[in-house]
């Protein structure tokens, strides 16, 4: 495991998180924990619970059962954006940038809402429009800085989201699947960006279809089926898992 | 331009134009149908900081309006009220009772808000619509307004700051635009408006960033229904009979809605527009034509925008210097290409 861990424990802990939505239990049981500085790879079927995962855990959605713990500190009851500023910061699955902002103003408003409202911290307007072009230059988008997000093509349209998520200065981070439709290259360019921002300390949790993407990535795999965790450990070792092979490649 | 400076600014372009028009103009008639312009400056800038900025359609503005104006009335009654009881107090003057308006309306805000904000899209405008029925219910069965017989207010004999009462309200009505044209525009320049425009385009995300949603659309429910309830708050003087059937008139919502989708919905100045080109047009109907025709162009306006020009008059001029910055930035990436 990373060397990065602390001695003080995971830097999330979950135990027992259950959601159901109706009568269909989108997440059983779950326990997991993450160490700080890991690299996760989070993957499943469709419709086995990942974002269901990253709703509870990001507070979007409420999990009736179970408990989170944040650097020991539980989650439980916090809305997102409380959260959010705890240090938990996430990308969406389906690009929702702030369509009639520019790209500096969509990266204000996490700097303004979540680095600005923490405790001991105050960015002045230099320091915000500084923060953004550095953010924005990490993604490759400096040059259009002033654009609209609908002048952006999908990549870069996925870097936005990830530059957002990652200008909250979050500990941990959850990329919900940063790559779904993009070309081989174009993968390679966002983990580049991800693999960097992993260097910076950021702790990931990549959720992700594209197994060439996600063994290149993780140093440890977390395995969801019908929202049931049935393995977790080194990569190459949870591949070789039977119940794994029978989930992704049938009987 | 800082908020301060616009501020001042703003506050002498309207004194000019109350010194000007107050000069120039005798006939009493312009100043009926100018107040009613600058109310509606008012009433589509309010609606705005709710429904252009933050997203959320309110159906309610003939409520938070009429709350503003019935408060007026409570106010206007209770010297008499307390004289009953030996407490004697002085008229309450209009000012106050603008404040007092703007506080329970306020008021009433956040409490709808409260209620209704974790509904989206169209079910908050829904709910929007039902405050203003329970609202008029209310009142139509309070006795001491009036009722659903309406009240008679009688002005005071004496307006201040000299000339006819009209022009006195007039005067106030101008302030409070200014006032209100200030806090649209501070708000957009402000953290806030970017967290409004950030709630607008995606609540999840502003979540996901940080951003306070409900808390900030909470500021947004009470702002908006403080403002229209002091655009209500000098009614009772304006019309000098005031009743639940004029005072909750459909006008108010629909106006407050189509002036800043005609004029524009992302600026504090779109509302502006709008107001001053429906309600002028409003008025001037009125005078010509008939009152009746008055929702008829409105209808009219409101249909022919959301085709053509979807973003009211600004989005039809930012359009345009798009266009412009994206052919300058072409030629200058060719020059640079070319050497």
């Amino acid at each position: 495991m990373s060397a990065a861990q602390t001695a003080a424990g995971p830097l999330l802990a979950v135990s027992g998180l259950g959601k159901r939505f109706g009568g269909f239990v989108a997440l059983e049981n779950i326990d997991l924990t993450i160490a700080e500085g890991e690299r996760v790879g989070l993957i499943g079927p469709n419709g086995s619970g990942k974002s269901t995962l990253v709703n509870c855990l990001c507070g979007t959605l409420r999990n009736e059962t179970g408990s989170v713990l944040f650097d020991g500190r539980p989650l439980d009851g916090l809305i997102a954006h409380e959260r959010t500023r705890l240090g938990l910061a996430r990308s969406f699955q389906l690009p929702k940038p702030f369509h009639t902002l520019n790209l500096i103003d969509n990266l204000r408003v996490p700097l303004l809402y979540t680095v600005n409202a923490r405790p001991g911290h105050s960015l002045s307007d230099a320091d915000v429009r500084a923060r953004c072009e550095e953010l924005l230059q990490a993604v490759a988008l400096a040059d259009k800085a002033r654009r609209l997000p609908r002048d952006l093509t999908q990549v870069e349209m996925r870097k936005l989201e990830l530059a957002r998520a990652v200008a909250t200065e979050p500990r941990l981070l959850f990329a919900d699947e940063a790559m779904a439709g993009l070309s081989p290259s174009e993968v390679e360019e966002i983990i580049a960006v991800l693999l960097r921002l992993n260097q910076q300390g950021i702790t990931i949790v990549l959720i992700e279809h594209i197994m060439r993407a996600v063994m290149s990535f993780s140093t440890r795999l977390l395995v969801l089926v019908a929202g049931q965790k049935i393995a977790d450990g080194l990569p190459q070792e949870v591949m070789r898992n039977p119940e794994v092979e029978r989930a992704y490649l049938g009987e | 331009m800082r908020t301060g400076t616009f501020l001042i600014a703003a506050a002498l372009v309207g004194l000019a134009i109350v010194v000007l028009t107050r000069i120039f103009f005798t006939n009493e008639y312009f100043f009926f149908a100018a107040y009613v312009v600058l109310q509606y400056i008012v009433l589509s800038t309010a609606w705005n900081i709710l429904g252009g900025y933050t997203g959320y359609i309110n159906f309610g503005t003939g409520a938070f309006f009429a709350i503003g104006a019935y408060s007026s009335a409570v106010l206007h009654k209770l010297p008499a009220l307390l004289k009953t009881f030996d407490i004697l107090i002085p008229a309450v003057p209009l000012p106050v009772m603008i404040v007092v308006g703007g506080i329970v309306s306020g008021i009433v805000g956040l409490g709808t808000g409260y209620l209704t904000l974790r509904l989206r899209g169209v079910f908050f405008a829904i709910a929007t619509l039902a405050l203003s029925v329970v609202v008029q219910t209310l009142i139509v069965n309070w006795d001491y307004v009036g009722g659903s017989r309406g009240i008679y207010i009688i002005r005071p004999a004496q307006a201040p700051l000299g000339g006819g009462y009209i022009q006195y309200l007039y005067t106030l009505m101008m302030a409070l635009s200014v006032i209100s044209v200030c806090i649209a525009r501070w708000i957009e320049r402000s953290r806030l408006g970017l967290g409004f425009a950030a709630i607008r385009d995606d609540e999840l995300a502003a979540e996901a960033g940080g951003v306070p949603t409900l808390r900030l659309k909470l500021i947004a429910t009470t702002l908006s229904g403080a403002l229209m309830g002091m655009a209500g708050a000098p009614l009772p003087y304006y019309v000098t009979y005031l009743d639940p059937g004029s005072s909750f008139n459909l006008a108010y919502a629909v106006n407050s809605v189509a002036m800043p989708v005609i004029g524009g919905m992302t600026s504090w100045v779109g509302p502006i527009i709008g107001a001053v080109i429906l309600g002028t047009i409003q008025q001037l109907a009125t005078v010509t034509i008939s009152s009746a025709l008055n929702l008829l162009i409105v209808g009219v306006l409101l249909i022919l925008f959301v085709i053509i020009a979807p973003n009211g008059i600004m989005g039809l001029i930012s359009a345009r210097q798009r266009r412009r910055a994206a052919i300058i930035e072409a030629a200058v990436q060719q020059r640079q290409a070319a050497a």
